[in-house]
């Protein structure tokens, strides 16, 4: 119900040196007063918010009838300004798992629930403190597992995306106005001329959604990170090689083939991009039933990747195995790695014949990561000018509204072409509006709210 | 009223106070579902009077008199009976707004539905000015009980139609002269408001004009254009075929104004009565006088106007686009400055009329009363504008006190259904402070909602209620299946791509096909039609015009239709999610409070109707989306 008072912990449950609890909803305030006494040890009686000036912070001890549990300071923020425009205390305990947890029993004992998963933010957004991409924006924060996805999530919560999308409705409403006012009006508004008007809008907003679309790619890949996949035969060195990315003893390497049995997925910041690494087990023919579970896992992950790191072991020729592999993954987007350099390099590349960037390292030693990381930021990140100058759209609803919103679009050029009267126009013109309208809101499907929310997977 | 003796006169099942086309249409519905009805009018002569524009129909409000047809209304079969020219507007646009407009005259249209109002079993006419309704209170809330005329005659009733039009407390201004009369300077209706108030009914004044009317003799029609009518006469009424009300057709004329007009209006404007703040009463936007327009488009060297005649039976001709509340001697001014006009000598001097009305929002989608079971109200006494939307209204209030009465569940027509729908949405959820006049770009699904289909659209509810009898719905049947059996015989028609398929095709102008087409997929092509393909199309049988026009229609723009019948379905998601009778809204907390008080107010039967009432935004549709859903169980 959305009258309840919520609770949770807001820092996660590890034993960091602060914990912050908050408490969001009708009886915040009631709660706190039941629970926290002001003052050293304590001392000067139980909280009275009333008398507390709002976003002020107070010193004082978590208490459970006369037992204290915690020295903390207690941030009050009086509705409607605060995070969800409820009353909601913030409580700052010593962080520490034991201690965190028996503050928020506590606070449960005393009038509060525990928050669902994204509560906070879902209450902000119902009472309008916060617009439907800004909330998304926060939880894309959160989750955010490199800096290139910081910097964009911060952009969004600023409502960069908001105001891109505003700016395409509003010219398209004000097109389809000026066709309704020609419509009723024709004596004092001519529509002479406005069709090609109306194409150049048109193209200029389809162009727009189409550079906000193209990014929304990159945007997933930048707050999800790059589903990568390394390949290659048995004992080309993958595990080496994602040992050597990981920087950390992870895979099990052994010097028979084939001992890869399960697929590793490994999430690693490299060179500030993150890469979602899966090893898979040698592809190749085989009656193990192990392994064969193991290879078909790894043609799925294949299938997924953004990405293929191909190891060969430069120290042999190209064989039999070596093409195979190369046909399971040459529709993919390739890097191809000649590992072993520290070792020899007889093999002879132009045997598979092909277009993918190829470089030189050995995985052993460590030489020519840095060249692997230059490559995979030139593949992934040459729209640099792309990324900075416009808006991510991290969301695939985001994306699937805008091609929606685009198709329409297109439909009214059709229209406009086909010579038709401008009455058929603003029926495209309309479901286009409507379509980004989806994305900030402003309009409601009757399953939009359950939809979204039910895809926060953090409590905030 | 105290010191008059009151007396039982009569017991009815349902009384309409008024008979203007709002009065009209509901005491002919509840009559015809063989309700004991009784009519009451000012004046028994000005039974579907036409004070104003001698027209019907026109764009967007053509489709309400053809939705108002299908219904089984009288307005469409008495205009096809009594009009002097007919047109259909806006042939080179797309067949959305395609409008039809007959000129009437004027005496006949009001003698015709005299006749049938007078011939009609199970309804009595009364000339009598209605001063109070009567109302009583039991546990369930307020109901109407009967009416009180002036005599203090009493007819007790479970229903009362309230159809005042523009005669309460009215008043005629021009310049600064007001005369208390109503329309045409018949008496006016003075105690009513007074009872509608005490009854807890909330009032507004509002106001409209009407242009003057000239003496043809004084006119030099050579210095304006002839408006011809069609040749072919499409019918308003479904009932009517072309041939059948074929006749002779008289000629309208197109003027121009010109700055010296505009300099006249200009000089004046201050003895304008809007613009000096002598009438109260708020003014229709969509309607102006000639002065708001040449302030408000004070750029446009020229306004267009019409000459339109009233009848056979008068010289005075309409001038259409020329209304104005101006003292009579700015009037002379001002339209003997127009080319054509010189000489013109006034018949009537134009006016405004200021009158009391109720606010809409009162209303449920039925039209009744939400705080007084059986007490419906139509027509420009809920505020709107217009022959046409009176009408409309009038039906609707009629068939859903037949069906109050008879303990049935009330006919909704929403805003995919008709015309009539969008009008009576836009009535009852946004609060206008201005007479609502029909428009094109009212209708948000008009590529369905055309005037040639509301026979599909709405002849079944018609049957449904009982208006329309069953050798019409028979025909109508017919006719649907006709226009499915040949979009389904075109689409699975093909010819193949021969050396004189393509001599044809190239024939009539198109280009010629490489393989297997069917005809359907020919009549899709912008430069072809249902006609024109004929010479392909060898088993063609005959059928009539108007199935083939639908076909046409369907099959040209099915890709539009089809884009416009999935707005419709996304549309009815929201209407269809009812908002329970007895919600408290103060118990949503994360609503605003703008949107709190106005859904406390206003009441929305549905999260749809919601979402339409201004100053509630799509944050606290969610809200309240959020709060049914998580209440849906209780």
């Amino acid at each position: 119900m959305i009258t309840d008072t919520i609770a949770a912990i807001a820092t996660g449950l590890t034993n960091a040196g602060i914990s912050i609890i908050r408490i969001s909803g009708n009886n915040a305030f009631e709660v706190i007063e039941k629970i926290f006494k002001t003052g050293p040890a304590g001392k000067n009686g139980y909280i009275k918010t009333n008398e507390v000036r709002a976003n002020s912070v107070v010193y004082g001890y978590i208490t459970d009838g006369e037992e204290l549990i915690d020295e903390c300071l207690v941030l009050v923020f009086k509705a409607p300004n605060s995070y969800t425009r409820e009353n909601v205390i913030e409580i700052q305990c010593h962080g520490g798992v034991f201690v965190t947890k028996r503050v928020l029993e506590t606070v449960l004992k005393n009038g509060a629930r525990t928050a669902e998963p994204g509560e906070f933010t879902k209450r902000a957004f119902l009472n309008g403190r916060i617009d439907l991409t800004k909330a998304e924006a926060v939880i894309n924060l959160i989750n955010a597992k490199n800096e290139y996805a910081v910097r964009n999530s911060v952009r969004q919560l600023g409502g960069i995306t908001y105001k891109a999308i505003c700016e395409i409705r509003e010219q398209i409403i004000t097109d389809t106005a000026f066709i309704e006012a020609a419509l009723d009006d024709p004596e004092h508004i001519s529509i002479d001329g406005f069709t090609d008007v109306l194409k150049e809008h048109t193209e200029n907003e389809i162009s727009r959604l189409e550079r906000l679309i193209a990014s929304s790619a990159n945007g997933r890949i930048m707050v999800e990170g790059i589903n990568t996949c390394i390949v290659g035969k048995p004992n080309a060195g993958k595990s080496t090689l994602l040992n050597s990315i990981v920087g950390v003893e992870r895979a099990i390497v052994t010097d028979i083939e084939g001992t890869t049995r399960d697929t590793l997925i490994e999430t690693v910041s490299f060179g500030g991009i993150t890469l979602n690494i899966t090893d898979t087990a040698g592809i190749r023919e085989t009656e193990d039933v192990i392994e064969k579970i193991g290879v078909e896992k790894s043609m799925e992950a294949i299938s997924n990747a953004d990405l293929i790191l191909f190891i060969l072991d430069g120290s042999k020729k190209i064989d039999e195995n070596d093409i195979t592999v190369y046909q399971a993954i040459k529709d993919k987007k390739v890097i191809i790695i000649i590992n072993k350099e520290d070792i020899d390099n007889i093999i002879d590349i132009s045997v598979l014949d092909t277009d993918f960037p190829v470089i030189n390292m050995s995985a052993r030693t460590g030489s020519g990561l840095d060249r692997l990381e230059k490559i995979i930021r030139e593949e992934f990140y040459n729209g640099d000018i792309m990324i900075n100058d416009e808006v991510c759209i991290t969301s695939m609803r985001h994306a699937e509204c805008m091609k929606n919103a685009k198709a329409s679009l297109e439909m009214v050029l059709e229209s406009v072409s086909a010579g038709m009267s401008e009455d058929f126009f603003t029926i495209d013109l309309l479901n286009a509006y409507t379509s980004l309208g989806y994305i900030i809101g402003e309009e409601t499907e009757e399953d939009l709210i359950n939809k979204i929310f039910k895809d926060f997977c953090m409590g905030k | 009223m105290e010191d008059k003796k009151l007396f039982l006169a009569g017991e009815y099942d349902a009384c309409v106070i008024g008979a203007g086309h709002a009065g009209c249409e509901a005491a002919l519905a509840l009559a015809r579902l063989s309700l004991k009805t009784i009519c009451f009018m000012v004046s028994t002569d000005s039974i579907a009077m036409m004070p104003c524009n001698p027209n019907i129909g026109g764009t967007s409000k053509g489709h309400l008199v053809k939705e108002i047809d299908a219904l089984g209304g009288e307005m469409g079969k008495n205009i096809d009976k009594t009009y002097i020219q007919s047109k259909m507007l806006n042939t080179s646009k797309g067949p959305a707004v395609h409008s039809l407009r007959a000129q009437a005259d004027k005496q006949k249209y009001s003698n015709s539905m005299r006749k049938v109002m007078e011939n009609t079993d199970n309804l009595t006419l009364k000339q009598a000015e209605v001063c109070e309704i009567c109302y009583e209170d039991d546990e369930k809330g307020r109901f109407v009980t009967g009416v009180i005329t002036a005599s203090g005659a009493i007819y007790k009733s479970r229903a009362v139609v309230l159809c005042s039009g523009v005669y309460l407390n009215a008043r005629c201004i021009f310049g600064e002269v007001s005369e208390y009369t109503g329309p045409n300077g018949l008496p006016r209706a003075t105690h009513l408001t007074d009872s509608l108030i005490k009854m807890g009914i909330e009032m507004y004044r509002f106001k409209t004009g009407t242009p003057a009317r000239i003496d043809k003799r004084t006119i030099d029609f050579s210095k304006l254009e002839p408006q011809y009518g069609d040749e072919v006469v499409t019918p308003f009424s479904f009932t009517n075929k072309e041939e059948d009300i074929r006749r002779e057709q008289c000629l309208c004329f197109l003027g121009y104004t010109n700055e010296k007009t505009h300099e006249i209006i200009r000089e004046n404007i201050d003895r304008s009565p809007l613009f000096s703040g002598n009438i109260k009463g708020t003014g229709p936007r969509y309607c102006p006088s000639i002065e708001d327009k040449v302030i408000k488009f004070a750029d446009k060297e020229r306004h267009q106007f019409f000459v339109e005649p009233e009848g056979d039976y008068t010289n005075e001709m309409y001038l259409s686009g020329l209304s104005s509340s101006l003292p009579e001697e700015v009037q002379i001014k001002m339209y003997r400055s127009i080319k054509g006009l010189e000489n013109a000598q006034i018949i009537r001097n134009a006016y405004a009329i200021e009158y009391d009305c109720i606010n809409p929002c009162q209303l449920k989608e039925s039209l009744e009363c939400k705080t007084i079971r059986g007490f419906f109200s139509a027509g420009q006494a809920n505020g709107s504008s217009g022959y046409e939307e009176a009408a409309a209204q009038g039906i609707m209030a009629g068939i859903n006190a037949a069906m109050f009465l008879l303990g049935k569940e009330p006919l909704i027509l929403d805003r995919s259904d008709g015309y009539i729908g969008v009008l009576i949405d836009d009535l009852v959820t946004k609060e206008t402070h201005e007479p609502y006049r029909m428009m094109t770009s009212r209708a948000e699904y008009r590529l369905l909602l055309r005037q040639d289909n509301a026979d599909l659209r709405l002849t079944e509810y018609g049957h449904r209620v009982g208006l329309v009898d069953d050798d019409r719905y028979d025909a109508f049947l017919n006719k649907k299946e006709l226009i499915e059996k040949e979009i389904i015989r075109l689409n699975e028609t093909s010819v193949g791509a021969s050396r004189r398929v393509n001599d044809i095709l190239e024939k009539i102008g198109t280009t010629p096909i490489r393989t297997g087409t069917s005809l359907a997929e020919l009549i899709r092509r912008p430069e072809l039609n249902y006609d024109m393909i004929a010479e392909l199309d060898e088993n063609r049988q005959d059928i009539p015009k108007e199935v083939s026009e639908q076909v046409e229609i369907e099959i040209k723009y099915e890709g539009y239709i089809e884009r416009q019948r999935q707005q419709v379905e996304h549309f009815k998601k929201l209407e269809n999610r009812k908002i329970p009778a007895d919600i408290n809204y103060d118990l949503i907390d994360s609503l605003r409070l703008e949107a709190r008080q106005k859904l406390g107010k206003i009441r929305p039967e549905s999260v749809g109707q919601a979402s339409r009432i201004s100053g509630v935004s799509p944050a606290d549709i969610s809200v309240l989306l959020v709060y049914l859903e998580a209440n849906k169980n209780r």
